[in-house]
């Protein structure tokens, strides 16, 4: 019997994670009593601490190369750009939460605690190339992230978001699940590496992949499993929200990618077609239900789902070009969708906002009362529209480029209408903001916390950055 | 007599089917959630029978159902203190009672 093989080094920034989550559980215990100030900025402190701390260990790894944990885990070039997508998305959505959490609860520690463990099982999801490791750690996600999302009690949407992603995540693991039992039926494996090896061909390779893009669909919000997510993002708390529509988008993605390059006896047309009309589908059906929103937040959430819809070109094209470009994008969306929600965030009325949030003419004004929110604003929301010369246009380019290379012209056809009906609502806000006055509803003098200020700052310096040195940023993922 | 594969995939199935429908066409979250129980059980079936049928060498099947079972358990400790959340503030659990948020 050989020993198996433990290589810690290469799950460092994930260990990292994990451990500071258990410390910030216990932060409140250990902090001294006297030091009440300290004490409730410390779990904040420290999470951010570990955030930093990963996405350095993440950075000075150098090359990352091989399996660990008997080839449950994988340290590659793919998991290393996720871990850094993922832990900016934490980062920045924690700077959001610093100031918000406050408005509605005392409960620090669990609150950052299960943040981080979100974090961990994003970071595990990106990693794995097993389907026991994928699953458990996708379950790690999404039961934080279930909990997080109901985390504020005192308002009743809250409650219903987190009622209803629950429900329809823990439906879609069963056919994720099914998805894995045939699989396994088929090959006698759970590592995808024996999966593709074994090259079994047939029905139950054919259902398995079926069922599992099923389970992974939902997770990622693509039409037609995307119900969740508009309610989910619209009660959740905003920084949750911010944090999770780029997170889960990034992790499920790369667990996707991985998958479908493991079923190679499934002939690429078949799966690739089907992942084409999804991506349709779900920029189409995202963007028309965005057009008629009432609220910011809400129209944001159809926004995310659309983009979920884009980012599948990159995997519909499967080249490596076209997950290169979603690298790409992965960057460039955390940047410039934390951005609006973090300033939707800001928008919102503390104490008030239970079911009304920042309605679709919040930002009306914003111009006249905060000039430089309404320009980051304005950046953000011409650089989700694909304007350039911002970091969103140069993401879809490169994303609809591969899909033209690969020959999937007609899919980057409709993205690019899909990109002009999606100008729409965002140059609304923007017009909004510019042009019209200021609802009567809003106060004045717009509070402005300083560590969401340094998330607008981060988010609008990155989508303007992401943009301007677009081509080497790129050249260096593809590298 | 060895019961062959065949039935337990049936039965798997079936379960399966009656879960999702449950998932669909209850209006109690509780209902619905063992709706989703019955499905994730219906996966661990399918899984044991494959073990047992296809490969026996390695225990790889048994390890996943166990894996199954814990989260599983894991999710229905959380999902059953949220319902209790929501029954606390809205004195319903009714899943279609819960529509403040449309559109």
């Amino acid at each position: 019997m050989s020993l198996p093989t433990l290589d810690f080094s290469l799950i460092l920034p994930e260990l990292v994670v994990l451990i500071t989550a258990l410390l910030v559980l216990i932060a409140d215990l250990l902090w001294p009593r006297a030091a009440s100030r300290g004490r409730e900025q410390a779990p904040a402190v420290l999470a951010l601490a570990g955030l930093i701390l990963a996405g350095l260990l993440t950075l000075l790894a150098g090359e990352w190369s091989g399996a660990t944990l008997q080839g449950m885990l994988v340290a590659d070039a793919l998991a290393r750009y996720l871990n850094l997508v993922v832990l900016l998305a934490a980062a920045l959505g924690l700077l959001l939460s610093w100031s918000y959490l406050p408005h509605f609860s005392t409960q620090r520690s669990e609150y950052y605690a299960l943040y981080l463990l979100a974090v961990a099982g994003m970071l595990f999801l990106g990693k794995s190339i097993e389907l026991i490791t994928l699953f458990v750690s996708l379950e790690i996600l999404s039961i934080a992230l279930y909990v997080l999302t109901g985390f504020h009690r005192g308002q009743l949407a809250g409650g219903e978001a987190a009622l209803k992603y629950f429900l329809l995540g823990a439906f879609s693991s069963g056919f994720l699940l099914y998805g894995a039992a045939l699989f396994y039926a088929a090959t006698g494996a759970t590592r995808l590496a024996d999966i593709a090896a074994q090259n079994a061909g047939g029905f139950y390779m054919l259902a398995g992949l079926a069922l599992f893009l099923v389970g992974l669909g939902f997770k990622l919000a693509v039409a037609p499993f995307h119900m969740w997510a508009p309610d989910a993002y619209q009660g959740a708390p905003t920084p949750v929200t911010a944090f999770m529509s780029v997170g889960t988008k990034a992790a499920a993605l790369v667990a996707l990618f991985r998958v479908v390059q493991a079923a190679g006896s499934v002939p690429v047309g078949v799966w690739a077609t089907a992942l084409a009309f999804l991506s349709l589908l779900t920029m189409t059906l995202g963007n028309l239900a965005a057009l008629r929103q009432s609220s910011l937040k809400r129209m944001l959430a159809y926004s995310s789902i659309a983009h979920a819809g884009y980012l599948l070109v990159g995997v519909v094209a499967g080249t490596a070009a076209g997950f290169d470009a979603v690298l790409f994008y992965l960057f460039a969306y955390a940047f410039m969708n934390i951005g609006a929600f973090a300033i939707a965030s800001l928008l919102e009325r503390p104490g008030f906002y239970a079911v009304q949030d920042a309605g679709i003419h919040a930002a009306d004004g914003l111009f006249g009362r905060r000039p430089w929110l309404a320009v980051a604003m304005a950046m953000f929301m011409l650089s989700l529209a694909g304007i350039p010369p911002l970091a969103g246009f140069f993401g879809k380019l490169y994303l609809f480029a591969a899909a033209v290379e690969s020959g999937w012209a007609w899919l980057a056809v409709a993205g690019v209408l899909n990109s002009v009906i999606s100008a729409y609502y965002y140059l609304r806000v923007v017009v909004g903001m510019f042009m019209a006055e200021p609802s009567a509803s809003a106060h004045l003098r717009l509070p402005l916390p300083a560590s969401a200020t340094l998330a607008v700052a981060l988010t609008a310096l990155g989508t303007l950055l992401f943009g301007l040195l677009a081509t080497p940023w790129f050249q260096g993922i593809s590298r | 007599m060895v019961i062959p594969l065949s039935w337990y995939l049936i039965l798997a199935a079936a379960l399966f089917s009656i879960g999702f429908f449950g998932v669909l066409a209850r209006r109690n979250a509780v209902a619905v959630l063992m709706g989703v129980e019955l499905m994730l059980n219906a996966v661990n079936i399918n899984l044991l029978a494959f073990w047992r049928a296809i490969h026996p060498a390695e225990l790889t099947g048994q390890i996943f159902a166990i894996f199954v079972l814990t989260v599983a358990a894991a999710e229905a400790a959380v999902g059953l203190a949220l319902i209790i959340s929501i029954y606390r503030s809205r004195r319903t659990i009714q899943v279609d009672a819960l529509d403040l948020m449309k559109g």
